[in-house]
């Protein structure tokens, strides 16, 4: 009998993020209630290993495992993304744990899982694979929304989020099945051929797409498919928003344009079309919504939204530069956006009470450091030259415009445009308006510090010397597209 | 032989019941129930499918689905007893406490 030689270079990192996964809750019990922050650091030290895994990883590329699982410097830069973002949502909640007395250590464990699920999605040459990958990465993050087991409102935050993610996941499944009618495989590249030799039943192959789509717009939180965001990330402990909002945000793009790109080029002109509206449609609700909001987790939450519109719009420009600016936007947002609900998490304080944009008043003349680091995240999500945002922008218009979507990126712009209003409130309220106390009780403590210090280098990195990612980000769009 | 058409078509009507069912109802179990039902006619489809292509593969998926969907009604049970000890009713218009 042959056993086949299992490669597992190719899916090291995933492999030492479940490793140490499992390691975190076997060693739970053993661990004293003021020791636990050891399992976070532990939690930390397998991102590390997973960054590492990288590697050996990248000197697989190819298909592996019957054509299951795809290594290219797309699905690299995409783990790349997931290890930081698993990483900096570590550091950020290691402190707010202990400060809510909810230090159970599954919280590390479940937010590698996630990690692995979102790794899953962007490696995936297969939708079932794809499906795992998704429900992985949703399951753990259910369970994290409803991580604050005696409050209503992550309860509610957790079942909303549960019964839509589940709702949505089906959809995404029957549009597998119907595919999998239509072409006899769930393979991406199969079904590509397929459809290029001419097959007869496209209305299936355009209803599977159709239902596809509508499972990953809910996941990725794109109009019309947005209202339970705002919901669940108010309701969620805020490190975890913070990772909502941007983890399976990115892993969703991913997907999206993996099997758009790969399984479906011979639909392209109507998907580019359905995204060039949903694009449009996601930016003027998000960003027209995000004004009126008088809760800062609301208010990025709405923001959030708006910036699954501007990727949308990168999605719909659909050429390698369109792609390219979807893999740097994301990057970039995903940097600011962490950056942000790290501040946002120390200043709530206990159970999250002080979310409301009047209670950051004046916290400039208490707080300097603290007001100027959430002022350039501000000023970073907005799109002010010199960071991140901006570069990331100004990549998704100039794609649009080269692929002739002159007038989403008009859209694109003047939404911008309105949303200067609110991201510059946050400020003004800072620096413009008298203390209403003294903001004796935040601290700032190592780990947060530590996450604090690597997105404002990224943030800042990214808008000054965007080119090193830059090029990485557009070999890894030569090399999805191919 | 039943034709495939009947399969497919009974799986839609089954989708579509479910997808009607997670509007209408308002009870979380009974939302819980809806989606079961939605992720079952996707498991017809697939096996439908399967046996008119003579591919195994498609209800290996089956399992697949199958597994995924009891770990989800795991998750969904902890949390529909994790709110109902808070607040003590399962009806999801009483869960409005986030709302613009």
């Amino acid at each position: 009998m042959n056993i086949p030689v299992v490669n597992l270079g190719a899916i090291l990192p995933a492999i030492m993020l479940s490793l140490f996964g499992i390691a975190i809750m076997v060693a739970e019990p053993f661990v004293s209630d003021a020791k636990k922050s050891w399992l976070g650091w532990l939690a930390i030290a397998g991102t590390i290993a997973a960054m590492l895994a990288l590697a050996p990883m990248s000197r697989q590329a190819g298909q592996w495992y019957t054509n299951l699982w795809i290594v290219d410097s797309y699905s690299i830069f995409f783990h790349f993304l997931f290890i930081l973002i698993a990483a900096i949502t570590i550091l950020t909640s290691m402190n707010f744990l202990q400060r809510e007395g909810i230090h159970h250590t599954e919280y590390y464990a479940l937010l590698l899982f996630a990690t692995v699920g979102m790794m899953m999605m962007a490696g995936s040459n297969e939708l079932i694979m794809v499906f795992l990958g998704l429900e992985i990465l949703s399951i753990a993050t259910y369970v994290l929304a409803g991580f604050r087991r005696t409050d209503l409102k992550s309860n509610e935050s957790a079942m909303k989020y549960f019964l839509l993610g589940s709702f949505s996941s089906a959809f995404f499944l029957y549009g597998v099945a119907l595919i999998f009618g239509a072409t006899g495989s769930t393979n991406l590249i199969v079904i590509a051929d397929s459809l290029r030799s001419g097959d007869p039943q496209t209305s299936l192959v355009s209803l599977a797409a159709a239902l596809m789509l509508i499972g990953l717009c809910f996941k990725v939180a794109v109009a019309p498919f947005h209202v339970w965001a705002p919901d669940v990330y108010e309701g969620a402990p805020t490190p975890v928003t913070g990772f909502m909002s941007v983890g399976p945000k990115a892993a969703g793009f991913a997907v999206l344009l993996r099997i758009f790109m790969t399984a479906f080029p011979t639909l392209e002109d109507r998907w580019t079309s359905v995204f060039w509206i949903v694009a449009a449609l996601t930016m003027l609700i998000g960003n027209v919504i995000a004004l009126v909001q008088p809760n800062i987790k609301r208010m990025l939450a709405y923001s959030s939204i708006a910036h699954a519109g501007y990727i949308a719009v990168a999605v719909a420009a659909g050429s390698e530069h369109g792609v390219s600016a979807v893999l740097f936007y994301t990057l970039a947002y995903s940097v600011t956006n962490l950056g942000a609900f790290a501040v946002v998490t120390m200043l709530s304080r206990s159970e999250d009470k002080l979310v409301n944009l009047n209670d950051y008043a004046g916290l400039a003349s208490k707080r300097p450091g603290l007001a100027a680091v959430l002022s350039l995240f501000m000023l970073s999500l907005a799109g002010v030259p010199g960071t991140a945002g901006f570069a990331g922008k100004f990549f998704i218009f100039k794609a649009a415009v080269q692929s002739g979507l002159i007038w989403l990126a008009v859209i694109g712009v003047i939404t911008t445009v309105v949303s200067f209003y609110y991201y510059l409130y946050v400020i003004v309220q800072m620096y413009m308006r008298d203390p209403n106390e003294e903001f004796a009780d935040v601290r700032t403590t190592g780990p947060l510090k530590l996450a604090l210090a690597i997105t404002i280098a990224g943030t800042l990195y990214l808008g000054i010397l965007p080119t090193r990612f830059l090029d990485w980000t557009v070999s890894a769009a030569v090399n999805a597209l191919r | 032989m039943i034709p495939l058409n009947w399969y497919l078509i009974l799986a839609a009507v089954l989708f579509v019941i479910g997808v009607l069912g997670f509007f209408i109802k308002r009870n979380i179990i009974a939302l819980l129930l809806s989606v079961e039902i939605m992720l079952n006619a996707v498991n017809l489809t697939f096996v439908a499918f399967s046996s008119q292509r003579g591919q195994i593969s498609g209800q290996v998926f089956v399992f697949f689905v199958l597994v995924v969907a009891a770990a989800e009604a795991a998750v969904g049970l902890a949390l529909v007893i994790a709110m109902y000890r808070n607040r003590e009713t399962l009806n999801v218009d009483r869960s409005n406490l986030l709302k613009w």
